[in-house]
């Protein structure tokens, strides 16, 4: 997995609170395999007006915000469905990092598992840095997963992650080589346990 | 003496294998359900040229992608009948058992897991699915997961886990007649917000839960994952033994008893801490529906519509507005005044027997004045309903009787909701475009729905109730 541990890059407000994972992909597109691409169906049906037209007040639709690597969310991002392909729709879009004042569970363990930071922020703290970045949409933002700070200028404010999440960002574990090394502890607990709960293991028919 | 535990800690102790210094755990999975969505994980397995660890642990059940009618015939559509075949071929070079489109036992995953006794108190359960909730109804610890997760159970048996926060929703009082899980569900979300229990594990406890049947526990936990808790439990009892009693895949005799015995002992202590506790009295509990674009948008049926001029927080009545505006509703309506276009019965929160026969219960002698569909959770509860004549009810008001599957919940085997129609419907999420680019979606109880196909509009199903057998 590609570590995380400082970015600089634009960033795209989008300060609208539940944008669930059926806003992020919309199911249609949940059949296209990974290698395919789906950054440019991210946010597809949300993007759109009524009559099928791309809303232009929508910052995501702005070529201003086209090589955007942080996104700013609302309250509650990414909430609802289990489905990965919403992180990799962002991810492939080029996003890699989301700053919001919380996030679904399902969604922000998809998301570390895929190299995307969740930074919880205040809310008051990411609508102010949003509202600077629509006035100036060129400039920069550093995020510093080391400290857990959002910068830009002389502006700052700290964020929050789990540290099991952080640690794997920054090291770019693998969870799989990770549990591999475990592998003794694990025959051990499966042996130990079929004794004491031999009904986990069904009769087969 | 040991310090009183919560089941939540009871069932998260009983799988940890390790932990790391940062806090992370190494969970054993006692059980793993795949469907069709499951292919990134089974590719991202065979790129790294692994093995499934524990076939004989894993169940693959035909849910989301399957085609409700015309079951005799090859799938129309070449993608989604490359999703159902490429399904079977991962099943099979796995040796996973698969509940698949020609099984006689096919369902929604969350339906079929318990009726087949493949769900059991104490065991860690998970899916590639949200709705994975559903199963903490037996006692289980059960949560939905992404495919980088389901790929690492499908080569370990094991799952990462940061320990969750433990709330409890303590529902006490006695419901009224009808009033259904369902409305407890939609209650306790608009009490506690769309991610109210976000970062925590539930238990439901109290005098309402005890009293449930199996199927409305199953409604209530499947909806957990709705107010933003990943898993809901609740504390196995006679209710859960008497359900689980002679399903296919659960023990017999002395293995039933002696798994019985230890089952028994999964509940919290009496002084047990929780992080948080939520009460709410059941008996105040009235017939709900949702207005909006997220399952905390519900309100009592006799209620109005929210009005975003009568909001003083700025950000909300811009939500309001935008929900309003795209659910084609004028601020300040009696929801008893939406006329709907169609209505749906199905999903895995609310498909099961006892919700068919709900609904027909209200159907029985009456005409519905929209078109809808009855998909029921299973090939197992079709075949029931129909030994019922639940079908014929269906049919002779004018619903159209389907096969099994996640259907017009999500959409994705093609069953849509019309841009800019509004359903009624026993599902679980009412997000903009979930049952369709553009569909409008209200989400009740089974009840609630066939009282809204008779009335053509939102109606409250206790008067239509009168003098009938619930």
């Amino acid at each position: 997995m590609e570590k995380f541990v400082r970015l600089t890059a634009k960033a795209c407000p989008l300060m609208i609170p539940n944008l669930n994972t059926d806003q992020i992909l919309p199911a249609r597109y949940l059949k296209w395999p990974r290698s395919r691409g789906l950054g440019a169906v991210v946010f597809h049906d949300f993007r759109l007006d009524a009559e099928g037209r791309p809303r232009a007040a929508l910052p995501l639709n702005q070529d201003a915000y086209r090589d955007a690597k942080i996104l700013l969310a609302g309250r509650n991002f990414g909430g609802g469905s289990s489905r990965e392909a919403a992180v990799y729709a962002l991810y492939d879009h080029g996003f890699r990092c989301v700053i919001a004042s919380s996030f679904g569970d399902i969604f922000a363990q998809n998301a570390v598992k895929n190299g995307l930071l969740t930074a919880v922020a205040a809310e008051a703290e990411i609508a102010e840095l949003a509202a600077a970045i629509s006035a100036d949409p060129a400039q920069t933002i550093d995020v510093d997963l080391e400290r857990q700070t959002v910068s830009s200028g002389t502006w700052n404010c700290t964020f929050m992650i789990d540290p099991i999440s952080r640690n794997q960002l920054l090291n770019g574990w693998d969870d799989v080589d990770l549990t591999d090394s475990y592998r003794e502890q694990i025959t051990a607990f499966r042996a130990k346990d079929k004794a004491v709960r031999p009904w986990v293991t069904p009769k087969t028919m | 003496m040991s310090e009183p535990r919560t089941l939540i800690d009871k069932l998260w102790s009983a799988h940890e294998i390790v932990r790391r210094d940062d806090g992370a755990a190494l969970l054993w999975v006692d059980r793993h359900y795949v469907h069709e969505g499951s292919f990134h994980a089974f590719s991202q397995m065979k790129t790294r040229g692994r093995a499934i660890a524990e076939p004989q642990l894993t169940f693959g059940v035909a849910d989301h992608y399957v085609p409700t009618r015309g079951r005799g015939n090859d799938i129309a559509n070449p993608e989604i009948a490359a999703m159902v075949r490429n399904f079977e071929a991962n099943a099979a070079e796995n040796h996973i058992t698969l509940f698949g489109l020609r099984d006689p036992r096919q369902g929604i995953v969350h339906v079929v897991g318990p009726e087949q006794g493949l769900t059991l108190p104490g065991l860690l359960i998970v899916c590639g699915d949200s709705h994975t909730s559903t199963h903490g109804a037996f006692g289980a610890y059960a949560f939905g997961i992404g495919a980088s997760e389901v790929a690492h159970v499908l080569m370990t048996q094991t799952l990462w886990q940061k320990r969750p926060k433990r709330m409890r929703i303590v529902v006490d009082g006695t419901t009224a007649p009808g009033i259904a899980s369902k409305d407890i569900a939609l209650a306790t979300i608009a009490h506690i917000g769309a991610d109210g229990a976000q970062g925590h594990a539930i238990e439901f406890a109290g005098r309402a839960i005890r009293a449930l049947t199996m199927e409305g526990r199953m409604t209530l936990c499947n909806m957990s994952i709705e107010a933003g808790g990943r898993c809901g439990v609740v504390a196995p009892d006679t209710t859960t033994f008497a359900y689980l009693n002679a399903r296919p895949y659960v023990p017999k005799g002395a293995d039933f008893d002696r798994a019985i015995e230890a089952w028994s002992k999964l509940a919290s202590d009496d002084d047990a801490v929780f992080d948080r506790e939520v009460t709410l009295d059941a008996s105040t509990i009235v017939p709900i529906v949702t207005w909006g674009t997220t399952p905390d948008d519900a309100l009592p049926v006799d209620a109005r519509a929210p009005d975003p001029s009568r909001e003083t927080d700025s950000t909300r009545a811009n939500y309001v507005r935008e929900a309003l505006d795209y659910m084609g509703i004028a601020p300040g309506t009696k929801l008893t005044d939406i006329a709907v276009d169609r209505v749906f019965i199905g999903s895995c929160t609310n498909a099961r027997i006892e919700d068919l026969r709900a609904a027909a219960a209200v159907l029985a002698g009456r005409v519905s004045k929209v078109p809808g569909l009855v998909s029921p959770g299973s090939s197992t509860i079709k075949r029931q309903a129909e030994d019922e004549g639940l079908d014929r009810i269906f049919r002779d008001a004018g619903l159209e009787w389907a096969d099994s599957g996640c259907s017009m919940c999500v959409g994705i085997n093609g069953d849509l909701v019309p841009s800019g129609e509004r359903c009624a419907s026993t599902t679980n999420r009412n997000f903009r475009g979930r049952q369709g680019p553009g569909a409008r979606t209200h989400l009740m109880s089974p009840a609630m729905v066939a009282a809204a196909a008779v009335s053509g509009h939102l109606a409250d199903v206790r008067p239509l109730l009168a003098g009938r057998k619930l």
